[in-house]
């Protein structure tokens, strides 16, 4: 076995019932560099990961780290063994401190008791190496996904042994953050570290990795050095065609005012500042700002699903005070939120079932679809949105996240919304999927149907939308549309003014 | 054969087919160690034997645990319904005193689902933890009782009421027949309504099937007092059966085989999927057990220790992670 290796992995195979997860898989990761592991959604890059740190076990295939076989059998065998992995999702828990949860199952022992002079000590110094300075004794909960991540990510590399995962580690993280991430990478890398990045941001893969490993459909397409290949040669690699960037047509922002909701004054207390807006049928409205800037928190006023305390929402000539999730999809109001996990699907019921839920809530109790009729739907909405599955009866859980997100899609979409509200729908999935959601969005709105859109990608926003408005610090600060619809202006918006890019975060208005 | 294997693999995946294979067991182990367990004697118009005097002695427990069910399906629980079946029997009693045996029926009835309201009250608006919840009315419910029975143990003579737990229809103990109702309308109410998608979702996530509008609270609200009103009917039966209302001893510690039944049945405790039929299998399952036990003439002091060694037995061969020690299942399903 040749030097300089510190994981080896050779024909890594795992099937699930109906899927063949990963076929023949080989990987390899250097001391001392930051390898990304690419490709699309349901490719095999989570598969992968979870074979190497025993989330499940392997059907066949070996690994190597630092010369020697291994078998982890669980991710606690893995850590012990110095593999340690930031999933997707924060990990943590949520009630427990932020020095507990970095040392939670390993706690420094003096006198035979927890040495907890050391436990916050220790926290405060790997916070701080990743530039992070926050009350360790404060819950986890206490502080927003982004911190959350830095604190899964001091305890991943404190307990690591050279190798440290990180999947998807970017996805609710801002500019800066990111930047700062980097940097730390960048540091332990310099250690002689080695680091798997798994992300879509192609941009971020071109600023910080050394090598690529591609996978497509579970097998493996190859492995290159970053700086030989192109980033499109890269693209057509992960979905196996030749692709250009798509530059979806916009309808002509010309179209007739003709309003759908009206919202005016509409606000929560430490949630969102009172806030107008309109929302036009067929129009694409996108809600853009930076994490916390009141984006996600609009959205979950106009469903309901948070109560707003002052305004009036009018839709349709009709006046709510206050609106709730039942209400909202009655009025024709449909909401795909950010976090798909939790509040998006019911991992344990079929396709079918999540499908069928909305249309069914829209209906009633005794209205029911019948089960004949729900795989009817669903298997529409499978063909016309190429969920990849091999039946209306698979658990939700087991699929690819932007099949699960595509299923909650499908879910709005059999309730034949006016409004569809799109929480960061393409966040944590791949470039073939995310393109085939603009093309839809841009579609439906072609058909009539009102989209509020939200993204931290400014570069997609401006894609999609007819009309944008930006939030910060829980206000609407301005509204572009038309030309001024750009980039620069959008990014102008939200860093003018006494907060800096970055810095809103949590900040009370 | 590669379909036989599959549809064998099918089966396995199919819950109730654990429960029914204990049940099957048990009834094997009977007709070889209990001469005469199957045999059943016909006379007045009435059958006679151990297995009808299961299916007789199992209709409060399989009632009640149908109802548990629901609520365990959401993640809930309720330990209560011991004493609501004695406060509903005590009530059904109470009122047919000087009222009509219909409405002394719909009093038991109200009150149960009265209970039950306040139980889904303290859960799902005041966001009570279940246990804790239901724990109030467990302890304050058989107080309760006592207070309409006067402290007393108090009996009646009408037949139209007694006939609800002495009474026999085609042959067949009445309790056979309430069994099959509350199962059939839990059944109805789950496979042509809209309720057992909602039960199954708001048990598998909460928080998103707000964000699909169904409404946890309400689901919620339904269930516990669906729970409330399959105690009283339990309660009906218990006190017809004896013509009298005894609110000390009614249909203690119920709740516990109850729950029992519902593990058994397949129905996790972490919510989601429920098996309504896995339910009074169970039930009948436990019932079972307790008849075999007393035929064996088992010493009383034993009684509960072979009870607890069975049940271990039945939980074992419930856990995927035992029975994939012995066989690996569903390991090689590929689609290629």
């Amino acid at each position: 076995m040749e030097t300089g290796y510190i994981l080896k992995a050779r024909g890594i195979t795992k099937s699930f019932p109906g899927v063949k997860a990963l076929a023949d898989v080989d990987f390899s990761l250097r001391k001392g560099e930051i390898h990304a592991l690419m490709g699309e959604n349901g490719a095999g890059k989570s598969t992968l990961i979870k074979a190497l740190t025993g989330v499940f076990p392997k059907d066949a295939g070996q690994i190597w780290l630092n010369g020697a076989e291994i078998s982890p059998r669980t991710p606690l065998e893995a850590q012990q063994i110095g593999i340690s992995t930031v999933y997707q999702e924060v990990n943590l828990c949520d009630n427990l401190t932020v020095a507990e949860n970095i040392f939670s199952g390993r706690y420094p022992r003096k006198f035979g008791l927890i040495d907890w002079d050391k436990v916050y000590r220790r926290s405060e110094e790997m916070l701080a190496a990743l530039e992070l300075r926050i009350d360790v004794r404060q819950p986890l909960s206490h502080y927003s996904v982004a911190v959350q991540q830095m604190v899964a990510i001091a305890r991943a590399v404190d307990i690591s042994n050279g190798i440290l995962i990180l999947d998807e580690p970017t996805s609710s993280l801002d500019a800066n953050e990111v930047k700062q991430l980097f940097n730390v990478m960048r540091k332990l890398k310099d250690k002689g570290m080695g680091i798997v990045f798994v992300t879509h941001f192609l941009d971020q893969v071109y600023e910080v990795t050394d090598r690529i490993t591609v996978l497509r459909n579970g097998s493996l397409i190859g492995e290159y050095a970053t700086k030989d290949l192109p980033k499109t040669e890269l693209v057509s690699r992960m979905i196996g065609r030749e692709w250009t960037e798509s530059q979806e047509s916009k309808t002509a922002a010309d179209t007739v005012d003709d309003v759908f909701l009206q919202a005016s004054g509409l606000g929560k207390k430490g949630s969102v500042e009172r806030i107008d807006l309109t929302v036009n049928k067929g129009e694409v409205l996108g809600l853009a700002g930076l994490l916390g800037s009141g984006r996600t928190e609009t959205a979950k006023l106009l469903f309901g699903i948070d109560k707003a305390d002052s305004g009036v929402l009018t839709i349709g000539g009709e006046e709510f005070a206050l609106m709730n999730p039942k209400k909202a999809i009655t009025k024709g109001i449909g909401f795909t939120p950010e976090d798909r996990k939790v509040a998006g699907i019911v991992g344990e019921l079929t396709i079918r079932e999540n499908i069928a839920l909305a249309l069914q809530a829209q209906r009633g109790l005794f209205s029911f679809i019948s089960v004949r009729k729900q795989k009817e739907i669903a298997q529409k909405y499978i063909e016309m949105l190429q969920i990849k599955t091999p039946g209306t009866e698979q658990k939700v859980e087991n699929l690819s996240g932007g099949n699960q997100q595509k299923v909650i899609l499908a879910r709005w979409l059999a309730t034949r919304p006016k409004l569809l509200i799109l929480d960061e729908p393409t966040r944590g999935i791949d470039v073939g999927s995310k393109s085939e959601i603009r093309r839809l969005i841009r579609e439906l709105a072609a058909d009539g149907m009102s989209i509020v859109f939200i993204s931290a990608e400014l570069e997609e926003m401006v894609q999609c939308c007819d009309r944008i408005i930006v939030l910060r610090d829980r206000m609407k600060i301005g509204e572009v549309r038309g030309a001024d619809m750009e980039e620069n202006n959008i990014m102008r918006l939200i860093a003018e003014g006494a907060n800096g890019y970055g810095e809103s975060n949590g900040l009370g208005a | 054969m590669a379909n036989l294997t599959a549809s064998v693999r099918n089966i396995g995946r199919n819950p109730i087919i654990w429960p029914l294979l204990a049940l099957a067991l048990l009834m094997i182990f009977n007709l070889i160690a209990i001469p005469g367990f199957f045999s059943i004697e016909f006379h007045d118009g009435r059958l006679f034997g151990s297995v009808v005097d299961i299916l007789k002695n199992a209709s409060p427990l399989a009632i009640i645990a149908l109802g548990m069910t629901l609520v365990i399906a959401l993640e809930g629980i309720d330990i209560s319904v011991g004493s609501v079946l004695a406060i509903a029997g005590a009530m059904g009693i109470f009122m047919l005193d000087g009222y009509p045996t219909w409405i002394a029926i719909l009093a038991a009835l109200g009150i149960g689902v009265l209970c039950g309201l306040w139980n889904g009250m303290l859960i799902s608006i005041l966001g009570i933890q279940p246990m804790v919840a239901t724990l109030i009315l467990l302890t304050i419910g058989r107080g309760i009782a006592q207070l309409i029975t006067g402290g007393r143990i108090i009996d009646t003579t009408s037949a139209s009421y007694t006939f609800l737990g002495k009474g026999y229809f085609l042959g067949l103990p009445i309790q056979a027949f309430l069994i099959l109702i509350v199962f059939a309308l839990l059944y109805v109410l789950k496979t042509r309504t809209a309720f057992g998608l909602f039960v199954e979702s708001v048990g598998g996530s909460k928080t998103a099937s707000r964000y699909a509008g169904i409404r946890p609270r309400s689901i919620m609200m339904i269930s516990y007092a669906i729970v409330g009103a399959c105690a009283s009917v339990a309660g009906i039966i218990v006190s017809a059966n004896l013509g009298s209302a005894d609110a000390n001893n009614a249909g203690l510690w119920i709740e516990l085989d109850a729950i029992l039944a519902v593990v058994i049945g397949g129905t996790s405790m972490r919510g989601g999927r429920f098996y309504l039929g896995g339910t009074v299998i169970g039930a009948l399952f436990i019932q079972s057990l307790t008849t075999t036990i007393y035929s064996l003439g088992v010493p009383a002091e034993s009684i509960l220790l072979v009870k607890a060694i069975v049940v271990i037995l039945v939980c074992l061969i419930q856990s995927e992670a035992f029975r994939k020690l012995f066989v690996p299942v569903g390991k090689k399903a590929i689609i290629e």
